[in-house]
């Protein structure tokens, strides 16, 4: 019977998802260890989007990796690259990475080697710049390129150090921890980064480097509260990537935003792309910013949602829910809410203030439309124009009509082969 | 005893489905409730909710 | 002019989210063009130089140190943006009311599995489905939505008695179980008298008047507008019968309804035919006979249905009550009262009802003697060609379907009769009779929503040189939500003739418009 097969599918989806184990285990570059990089490769944050129909952020971004990478000297070169056919463009998603907002890879960039130690599989970040005129907001201006060359040749090397020494890292019980500080993995990371920091921290002193540039490695990553979700997000990417291909599940695997579109991705439903408009995000902006600045919604970082953390945790860290004008009652009946649309309770991922009940995991496509509740997701707002920043923070959700093209897309497969 | 005489012994516990002033009102006695933010499924939508029904 | 004011705590520490808030909050301050409350991180910082609103104190701020910064005008103080920061910072959102609603009943089941009886109003074509589920989770239902088929109702009906649970409905508008008032009823004192009710305001009305003579309820049991028809064949009122003979609470049953289908009132009757308990029944007109044959007490209204009720109670015996609460004396002086103040020509009767039942039992009492048009007649030649066209004597159903199509029930919202009392121009008309329900579900101030149209038709017949007799009741308790005293004060000052019934109030109608002849 179908409605079974469906529902033993979901079910072998979730425990999937639940039993991954994802784990740092070293530093590489995009070029060396994600499949198929070339020098004129630029992955970005979303599902496929052209160059012509990119947002500002995204296409500041675009620019600045071409500079980087040394294709392009200026922003003038890097427009006229970027529109000449020869940069091939690709999703993160495609190439076992993921990015925050902007989200470009590019061939040098180091990046954190995540692996999901159940299945074997690798998941890949950038390292997080930090805040305001960086990369993934669209800014490309010297200091831009000046701090990512020193990413690639000061702070990666130092990290990469660090962990021969240091060992694996263990995300998921790390993660684990921070939901029960106050942070929820996706918009509050303060205390995921400063676990990490503690992890690492007696391991970089032991490096073969100056003072002055472990010092230097220490407060960059002391500096930016957001430090930790390069790590979060491949985390999720690598534990949600075995439910691809399950047939018969109706479950979200993925779920990334480039500034225009928003996708997502069903797990019986392979790597299609289902895609609407990314909506505006409500939430609160820095002072001197408001709506008209806002850049619709951006970046694989929702990925943390599809997992079960960020918005799907917002009761572990309240003070979210205050970007919409609520209270902490809100977040609890957004994470409440949750629970009425996914699969399973996390095992691993508990929320204190709901009596440690496991956060919502599993998103189903067919209890999304049932109920007309989507996913709630918490983000940053960046601005419309390239290189500004970010000027706010809120919620967001994903488009309805994703799911309802996804669920009629399931049913037509089905059809298809004879099973309806 | 009867389902109905067994209710009359126990403390009335309510859903609403519905008008949200029913809820109000019994919130307002202090007797437990519960409103159902109720919607029809898949939102009204017809074809939708006929997808949904394929799959039951 | 506008200057920089700024103030700065060293090693203080909010909160990132809730220093913005605070900083919107600040940009309102009359004066005040541009605003930042935060942490001395950098970003801060550069936000307030971007802004134009930095210095160099400002500049050497560690994160662990908070500033307030504003561009306003001279008269503005930093004192006062530091007083309002402060007030802000403390200052708690009141715990809401924003309790968890879960978006379906399977939802609501999980969250509060002890839950025993779901109450329905959504709209007909899905309501029948979520009566359904729950009965099929053993929940017992009250379904207040219409629009559900009778072969929906007759199979909702079987499956609840199947299951030994309750059905209350569809369109059933009144309930109290375990003394909880369920969508429209009033608040009943707790005691012995339990009711099995197809109508709701006959329903309330009993319930009121029991109150009134100081006894109270032990059940009230709804069954929905059409559980005495053929198709239904009564399954609902033989639930509720079959479980107030069970129920030790309940000492007197009553039952009150429409007239049934005669096989439906024999199944009915039969059921209380040998009942150790005293059972009275109003099938408000029906045949008085046939209950008595069956051992029951027939009514001649609601409210003798309740005092035969409160009688049996008190082991009394039941006598038929016709008559007044005020002595024959106090009434033939109001009636008199009333009837000197009509010019010549004043004959009619518009009875502007909110309660389905009470216009019902209003036309049943006064048939005898009047011709009454509505739009829903005792008999077919009476309806009335326009609704919204009186004729001659005219009595009103303003909850009937003509009249809410698209609007809120006019016990919820009276705006409807409101509208007919102001338009109503008709000079030969001498009395309004009306009614008055409190209650949970109703209005907030059934009352107060009438008195300026009472006020205005009463003016303008005055100043035709006529005089517009209006009489009515009020069907609430103490207890219940409305001011029952303010309701009839008020009701009083404005000249309203204020019956304890709407029997009494009819029948005070009948002895006016009779005087004038």
């Amino acid at each position: 019977m179908l409605a079974e097969k469906i529902a033993q599918a979901n079910k072998e989806a979730v425990e999937r998802l639940q039993n991954a184990q994802p784990t740092v285990v070293g530093i590489g570059t995009a070029g060396e260890n994600l499949p198929g990089m070339t020098k004129k490769t630029v992955l970005h944050a979303g599902p496929p989007v052209t160059w012509e129909k990119m947002s500002g952020p995204l296409r500041g971004a675009v620019i600045g990796g071409l500079i980087y990478e040394g294709l392009a000297s200026n922003e003038e070169e890097a427009i006229k690259l970027a529109a000449s056919g020869e940069i091939t463009f690709d999703p993160c998603h495609h190439r076992d990475a993921v990015g925050p907002m902007a989200g470009v890879v590019t061939y040098s960039m180091p990046v954190w080697i995540v692996q999901n130690k159940t299945f074997g599989n690798y998941a890949y970040c950038t390292f997080n710049e930090g805040l305001g005129k960086v990369l993934r907001f669209g800014a490309y201006g010297e200091e831009v390129i000046t701090r990512l060359k020193w990413i690639e040749n000061t702070l990666a090397p130092v990290i990469k150090a660090t962990l021969e020494l240091a060992g694996e890292i263990d995300l998921k019980t790390m993660i684990a921890q921070v939901l029960q500080m106050g942070d929820e993995g996706h918009n509050r990371n303060k205390a995921g980064t400063s676990l990490l920091i503690r992890e690492l921290a007696p391991y970089v002193v032991k490096t073969n480097f100056s003072d002055d540039i472990k010092a230097d490695v220490l407060s960059f990553m002391h500096s930016n509260d957001h430090f930790f979700l390069n790590l979060t997000m491949p985390a999720a990417k690598c534990a949600l990537e075995p439910m691809k291909g399950i047939k018969y599940s109706t479950l979200v695997y993925t779920m990334a935003r480039n500034g225009t579109e928003f996708g997502i991705r069903v797990a019986g439903l392979g790597d299609r792309w289902f895609t609407a408009p990314a909506e505006l995000i409500n939430g609160l902006y820095f002072p001197g910013y408001s709506e008209k600045d806002a850049n619709p919604d951006i970046g694989d970082s929702a990925i943390t949602e599809t997992s079960g953390i960020g918005g799907f945790a917002m009761a572990a860290a309240m003070p979210i829910v205050q970007f919409v004008g609520g209270t902490p009652q809100d977040a609890m009946n957004y994470s409440k809410s949750m629970y009425e649309i996914t699969e399973a309770e996390n095992n691993a991922y508990k929320i204190p203030v709901l009596d440690f009940r496991g956060s919502a995991t599993g998103i189903d496509i067919q209890k999304v439309i049932e109920t007309g509740i989507r996913p709630i997701i918490n983000t940053g707002i960046a601005h419309k124009d390239p290189g500004v920043g970010q000027v706010g923070a809120g919620l967001v959700n994903p488009p309805m009509k994703c799911f309802e093209d996804a669920l009629e897309a399931f049913v037509e497969q089905l059809e298809a082969a004879g099973e309806l | 005893m009867s389902k109905i005489n067994e209710l009359f012994n126990k403390e009335v516990k309510v859903i609403n489905i519905g008008l949200e002033s029913f809820y109000n009102d019994l919130k307002k006695q202090k007797v437990s409730v519960t409103h159902v933010n109720w919607r029809p499924a898949a939102g009204g939508n017809k074809k939708l909710a006929s997808l949904l029904s394929r799959l039951k | 002019m506008s200057s920089i004011k700024y103030e700065i705590r060293k090693n203080a520490y909010y909160d990132s989210v809730t220093l913005m808030i605070i900083s919107k909050e600040i940009k309102k301050i009359g004066g005040v063009e541009e605003a930042l409350v935060g942490m001395g991180t950098d970003l801060n910082k550069e936000l307030a130089e971007n802004l134009g609103i930095t210095n160099t104190e400002i500049k050497d701020l560690t994160p662990n140190d908070f500033f307030v910064t504003a561009l306003a005008d001279d008269s503005v103080e930093i004192e006062t943006i530091s007083a309002e920061v402060e007030r802000l910072l403390s200052a708690k959102k009141s715990s809401s009311d924003s309790d968890y609603m879960p978006p379906t009943l399977e939802s609501a089941i999980n969250h509060d599995p002890d839950s025993n009886i779901v109450v329905i109003s959504v709209a007909g074509e899905y309501a029948a489905a979520e009566a359904r589920k729950a009965l099929n989770n053993d929940l017992h239902v009250m379904l207040f939505s219409d629009n559900v088929t009778a072969d929906q109702e007759k199979e909702l009906k079987e499956l609840a008695c199947q299951k030994g649970l309750l059905m209350m409905g569809p369109d059933c508008g009144t309930a109290i179980i375990n003394n909880v008032p369920l969508a429209f009823a009033n608040v009943i004192k707790k005691g012995h008298i339990g009711i099995v009710g197809a109508s709701g305001t006959g329903t309330q009305e009993v319930s009121v008047i029991v109150d009134k003579l100081g006894e109270g309820v032990s059940q009230v049991i709804g069954t929905g507008g059409r559980d005495l028809k053929s198709e239904i064949g009564g399954l609902m009122m033989l639930q509720g019968i079959e479980a107030l003979k069970n129920d030790p609470q309940t000492k007197v049953i009553v039952l009150v309804s429409k007239p049934p289908a005669a096989e439906v009132a024999e199944k009915v009757l039969k059921a209380i035919e040998n009942s150790p308990k005293p059972v009275v029944v109003d099938f408000i007109g029906g045949d008085r006979e046939l209950i008595e044959k069956y051992g029951a007490h027939a009514c001649l209204s609601l409210e003798d249905a309740a005092r035969k009720a409160v009688a049996l109670l008190r082991g009394k015996e039941a006598k038929d009550f016709e008559g007044f609460d005020l002595s024959d004396a106090e009434i033939e002086k109001l009636v008199d009262g009333e009837v000197a103040k009509f010019a010549q020509g004043q004959k009619y009767l518009r009875g502007f009802y909110t309660g389905g039942t009470l216009t019902d039992e209003a036309m049943k009492l006064l048939s005898k003697d009047l011709d009454i048009y509505s739009n829903i007649p005792l008999s077919s030649e009476y309806q009335l060609e326009d609704v919204k066209v009186s004729k001659e004597h005219t009595c009103i159903d303003f909850g009937d379907d003509e009249f809410t199509r698209g609007k809120p029930h006019p016990m919820i919202d009276p705006v409807t009769r409101v509208e007919r009392l102001t338009k109503e121009e008709d000079d030969e008309v001498a009395v309004v009779l009306m009614d008055f329900v409190l209650g949970y579900g109703s209005h907030e101030d059934p009352v107060g929503e009438m008195l300026p149209a009472i006020k205005a038709a009463k003016d303008r017949m005055a100043a035709k040189g006529k005089y517009l007799s209006v009489v009515g009741s009020i069907c609430g308790t103490e207890n219940d939500p409305q001011d029952l005293g303010e309701s009839q004060r008020r009701l009083e000052e404005a000249g309203v003739i204020v019956m304890p019934s709407n029997a009494q109030a009819v029948r005070l109608t009948g002895r006016i418009l009779n005087k004038i002849k």
